[in-house]
C-alpha cells in the first residue's frame, strides 16, 4: 500500500521533469553567418575516403574529356 | 583547385535542351522546377544565339547577401549551396539573382511557395554524401563521385563546360583560337564550302546556266 502511495506521489514529479529534456526550437540567429548544418568536402566519403589528390585527379580527367581537341588529335 | 564554374559557348549551343533533361533526370526534379534552362535570343532569325543558364555559383553571390536566415554557404570548391532545413521560402534570393536561378516548388494550395531549389553544381548539400536525405533534398552528389555536373557532361556539342574555372576557360580559349570567327565558327564553310569558291548564284544574262563541273566546292 505504501509503495502505491509513493508511486502516486513521485509519479507527477517525474512526469514534470520530462519537459526539462525539451530542446529549444528557435534558431539562435547570428546575422551574416551561415546558420545551417556543416557540409563535408566531396572527397570525404566513399569512393575517395578522404584522399583529396585522388579526387582532384578524377575531376581533372573529367574536365579534359570536355576538350575534344585533346580527345581527337 | 580554383572555383567551380559553368561556361556556355553560345556559338555551339543548338538549343537541344539536353542539359535541361539531364539535370531533371539526374536529380529527379519535380514539374515546375527548372534548375537549368536554355535561353534563345533572336529566335528564328539567322544568327540566333542560345545559352544554357543555371546558377552561376557567383564568387560574390547576391542570394547569399540578401538571405534573411543565412541559409547559404560556399563550399571549398566555390559552389554556392544552401540548407533547405533553414530556408523559409521568402523568395528574396529569386529577386536578387540576375540569372533567375532560385526556383520555388508550388505544391500547396493558393500557390504557396515551398523551399527554394537551385542548381547545386551536382554537389548535393549539407547532408551525408550519397545519402537518401541528400538525394531527396538536393539531388545526386556527382562531385563526391569524382564526376562533373550531368548537364555539362551530357552536352552533345560540348557547348556547356563545367569545372575548375581556370581549366574550362583554357579549353574555351583554345577552341576560339582554332575555330576562327564568322562563317568558320558557324561551320558553314565545313558543310557548304567557303563562300569565295562557290558558284555564282545566278546565271549570266542571256547565257546558259553554269555547268555543274564549274561549281567547285572546297572540301577543307
Amino acid at each position: 500500500m505504501k509503495r502505491i502511495l509513493a508511486t502516486f506521489a513521485v509519479g507527477p514529479f517525474l512526469l514534470g521533469l520530462g519537459a526539462c529534456g525539451e530542446r529549444p526550437q528557435v534558431i539562435d540567429y547570428k546575422q551574416g553567418t551561415y546558420q545551417g548544418k556543416q557540409d563535408t568536402p566531396p572527397y570525404q566519403a566513399a569512393p575517395f575516403s578522404g584522399n583529396k589528390s585522388q579526387w582532384e585527379n578524377a575531376i581533372k580527367t573529367r574536365q579534359q574529356n570536355q576538350n575534344e581537341y585533346k580527345r581527337t588529335h | 583547385m580554383a572555383r567551380m564554374k559553368f561556361l556556355c559557348d553560345a556559338e555551339r549551343c543548338i538549343e537541344c535542351n539536353g542539359c535541361v533533361t539531364a539535370c531533371k533526370q539526374e536529380h529527379d526534379i519535380p514539374w515546375g522546377v527548372n534548375r537549368r534552362r536554355v535561353v534563345t535570343i533572336n529566335d528564328g532569325v539567322p544568327g540566333e544565339r542560345s545559352i544554357s543558364v543555371a546558377c552561376m555559383h557567383c564568387s560574390d553571390a547576391p542570394c547569399m547577401a540578401v538571405c534573411p536566415v543565412d541559409c547559404f554557404y560556399r563550399s571549398e570548391e566555390g559552389v554556392v549551396l544552401h540548407d533547405k532545413d533553414l530556408c523559409i521560402g521568402c523568395g528574396y534570393c529569386f529577386y536578387a539573382c540576375p540569372f533567375g536561378a532560385p526556383q520555388f516548388p508550388q505544391t500547396g494550395a493558393f500557390g504557396v511557395r515551398g523551399k527554394m531549389d537551385k542548381c547545386t553544381f551536382c554537389a548535393g548539400g549539407p547532408e551525408a554524401d550519397g545519402s537518401a536525405e541528400e538525394f531527396a533534398k538536393y539531388g545526386r552528389n556527382r562531385l563526391a563521385e569524382g564526376k562533373l555536373p550531368a548537364c555539362a557532361e551530357m552536352c552533345s556539342t560540348k557547348a556547356l563546360l563545367g569545372g575548375d574555372g581556370d581549366v574550362i576557360s583554357e579549353i574555351y580559349r583554345e577552341r576560339v583560337t582554332r575555330r576562327g570567327k564568322g562563317n568558320d565558327a558557324w561551320g558553314w564553310s565545313t558543310a557548304y564550302g567557303r563562300p569565295e569558291t562557290q558558284a555564282p548564284s545566278a546565271p549570266p544574262v542571256g547565257g546558259s546556266p553554269a555547268a555543274p563541273a564549274a561549281a567547285t566546292v572546297s572540301k577543307s
